[in-house]
């Protein structure tokens, strides 16, 4: 079968870049989780109004913070990939989308068990948690429109529109549910309400910049089968050495 | 011959998809019977104490609304799409932009409209006052037409999948969360007393807003969708 | 008038065809030959715009079709597998709107005379529902009368048609070729133009 090269040029190359990039980023993670989690739970003092119980928030802020950044990555490299019709940023873009999910689910998770022990019910409608809960949606929405949709271009560019348009909604969501808790005076409960210990700022930086390496690590691993999957047609799959064994 | 001018377009498209729907009736009362099952259902479902459903009445009237424009999404585009016109529709020489608003206003007045003459009936049936009532009224004024619009961008987005009709309320319905926040505050606004102008302001502005990105948005969806 | 450089066209993995080059001007007619699955009705699609060419570019009096947009598509006519036209309204609305579409208003005496040259005498208000399928291309194929762009591009025109019809459709296309329109077309039926000669493109 004949084959345009001139358009799957770069993500060969990129794919050998990635490769070697990965263990780096996921080494680095692994290390920085062990330091942040041992801050975290043997070093930062307990808590004078939530107890033990805050710690979960070393896990829950980082997940929080980054499952928005996702969206708004995932929906900048969608928006390359429709306007420039660069293959390799929709794929970037369907790679970041699930663990933008994961990272959406574990906030909410962690959201519902550090509210237990401080609100009494694992579920209360704080603005916060509401709008992490939309954040899911999104990202759901996203994975099954792609899903749903056979050709790959076709996917891409879809998911790349239904992407800006659910970055620009953000916002008045984000603002509409806060509107909204305001007037129910729902029980919405600062975490940084006390002052932060050195070591709790230490901890959460830590976990911080674990969870973004982790992100990194896990989308490029995930960009490397979405290339062999969608190039597996083209001779430069074929000649390398992980698929010719 | 004379050219057609862009609200010429507008006209043509809207009296077009109007005479389509009269000629299929049912489908409009589908959506109008399904609107009106759902609100009913809720005081069988939570029991008939007064209070209560005065308490929820604009939210559960809002989420119905919400939940019967989805149904009727699937049709904005696909029987279009099917008989070969959105193919047409997609070389019309004016704008498609332009052409997409005719059918998402054409859409709301045989969906959303009827939704809206419905609302104070069933708001009677949950003993809401006739302040709230007029509030409840305007709101979906405001509000379906938005639900319209956001709905298009979906339904463009789904068309001719498998399984379209539920993965557009997927992709929609967060979309619509600050509709139904601000449909809703302004009848609760008005119970309480308060000011019910800002709600009313807030969703006018969203409703504008959708009215400048939505038409595009969707055209742009549209040509995704047929290549 | 239209010029075609380069252009490669695929669908999902499937490359159907690349580097092809061909111009196409006033007054020419070029039938699209290929076997079923060489990519005709793409390479029709993709001069209406409806797809992006994977290479190469389509012209239109030079420039390219993606910045004409709009311009492009006042100044041609796209007749596809599938007829456009809606089972609940009658023939003469259905033109009107069709007509609208391509961005003129026509009167309802055009139409009516449209039609009746189609063969469609006695059929203007029934709804189409209950006409034929060559009837339905009939009503499809009137648009060609009213139109006045000069870029017809037809994908299998005579599909459904009887004999006449098909006698009608040649003496259409003549008469749009001799006041300087183009036309390309695909077909598997023969389709010869009195004092045209006809140009063949083949996909492999």
């Amino acid at each position: 079968m004949a084959i345009n090269w001139f358009k799957y040029a770069a993500p060969s190359s990129f794919y050998g870049l990635i490769g070697k990039m990965i263990p780096w980023f996921a080494w680095s993670s692994g290390i920085l989780f062990i330091i942040g989690l041992y801050i975290g739970f043997f070093v930062a003092p307990t808590d004078v109004q939530q107890g033990e119980a805050y710690r979960i928030m070393f896990i829950h802020v980082p997940t929080s913070i980054l499952s928005m950044f996702v969206y708004l990555v995932m929906a900048g490299y969608a928006a390359m990939g429709l306007i420039f019709n660069t293959r390799l940023s929709s794929m970037m873009a369907s790679a970041l989308a699930p663990t933008g999910a994961l990272l959406a689910f574990l906030s909410l998770w962690t959201g519902a068990l550090w509210g237990k022990p401080m609100w009494g019910a694992w579920w209360v409608w704080d603005a916060r948690l509401t709008s992490e809960l939309v954040l899911l949606f999104l990202y759901l929405g996203f994975i099954a429109l792609q899903a749903a949709i056979d050709d790959p271009r076709r996917a891409d560019r879809a998911s790349a529109l239904l992407a800006i348009v659910g970055s620009v909604n953000v916002p008045i969501i984000y603002f509409s549910v806060k509107w909204w808790n305001t007037l129910h005076q729902g029980s919405t409960v600062k975490f940084s309400g006390t002052s932060m210990h050195v070591a709790m700022q230490q901890a959460m930086y830590t976990m911080l910049l674990a969870c973004w390496l982790y992100v990194i690590a896990v989308s490029l691993i995930r960009v490397r089968s979405i290339i062999l999957e969608r190039e597996r047609n083209t001779q430069w799959v074929t000649d390398l050495p992980e698929v010719t064994k | 011959m004379n050219r057609l001018s862009l609200f010429g377009l507008l006209g043509l498209v809207i009296r077009r998809d109007l005479i389509l729907a009269m000629r299929r009736r049912a489908d409009v009362l589908t959506t109008l019977i399904f609107f009106v099952m759902v609100v009913s259902l809720f005081p069988l479902g939570v029991g008939p104490e007064p209070d209560m459903l005065r308490k929820m009445a604009a939210g559960v009237v809002w989420v119905a609304a919400l939940l019967a424009s989805m149904l009727s999404l699937g049709r904005m585009f696909s029987a279009d799409y099917l008989d070969g016109t959105l193919e047409q529709m997609m070389l019309v020489p004016q704008s498609l932009s332009m052409l997409v608003l005719g059918k998402i206003v054409a859409h709301w007045m045989v969906s959303g409209l009827p939704l809206v003459l419905m609302a104070p009936v069933l708001g009677l049936q949950f003993d809401m006052s006739a302040q709230a009532l007029w509030i409840l009224i305007a709101g979906l004024l405001l509000g379906t037409p938005i639900l319209s619009m956001v709905g298009a961008v979906g339904a463009a987005l789904t068309l001719g999948l498998r399984g379209g009709g539920v993965l557009v309320s997927l992709l929609v319905l967060p979309l619509c969360i600050p509709v139904l926040i601000f449909g809703t505050g302004a009848v609760d606004a008005a119970i309480t007393g308060m000011s019910v102008a800002s709600h009313l302001l807030l969703l006018s502005a969203l409703l504008l807003l959708a009215l400048v990105f939505t038409p595009w948005v969707t055209a742009q969806a549209l040509r995704i969708s047929m290549e | 008038m239209l010029e075609i450089s380069n252009l490669a066209c695929s669908r999902g993995d499937h490359l159907l065809f690349s580097e092809l080059s061909f111009t196409l001007a006033a007054g020419e007619l070029l039938q699209v030959e290929g076997v079923n699955g060489s990519g005709k009705t793409s390479l029709l699609r993709t001069l209406c715009g409806f797809m992006m060419p994977a290479a190469g570019e389509i012209r239109w009096r030079n420039q390219n079709i993606r910045e004409l947009d709009e311009a492009y598509y006042a100044e041609m006519i796209y007749l596809g597998h599938l007829n456009a036209i809606k089972d609940e309204l009658n023939a003469v609305e259905n033109l009107r709107i069709n007509a609208g579409l391509a961005g003129c208003a026509v009167e309802e005496k055009k139409i009516i005379a449209a039609l009746r040259r189609m063969g469609l005498r006695g059929r203007e208000t029934l709804p189409v529902k209950v006409l034929s399928q060559g009837q339905r291309r009939r009503v499809a194929l009137a648009r060609l009368l009213f139109s006045n762009a000069p870029l017809w591009i037809l994908d299998e025109p005579l599909t459904a048609l009887d004999v006449s019809a098909v006698g009608l459709m040649q003496e259409l296309i003549g008469e749009h070729l001799a006041h300087q329109g183009m036309v390309i077309y695909t077909t598997h039926q023969p389709l010869e133009v009195a004092g045209i000669t006809t140009r063949r493109l083949s996909l492999s």
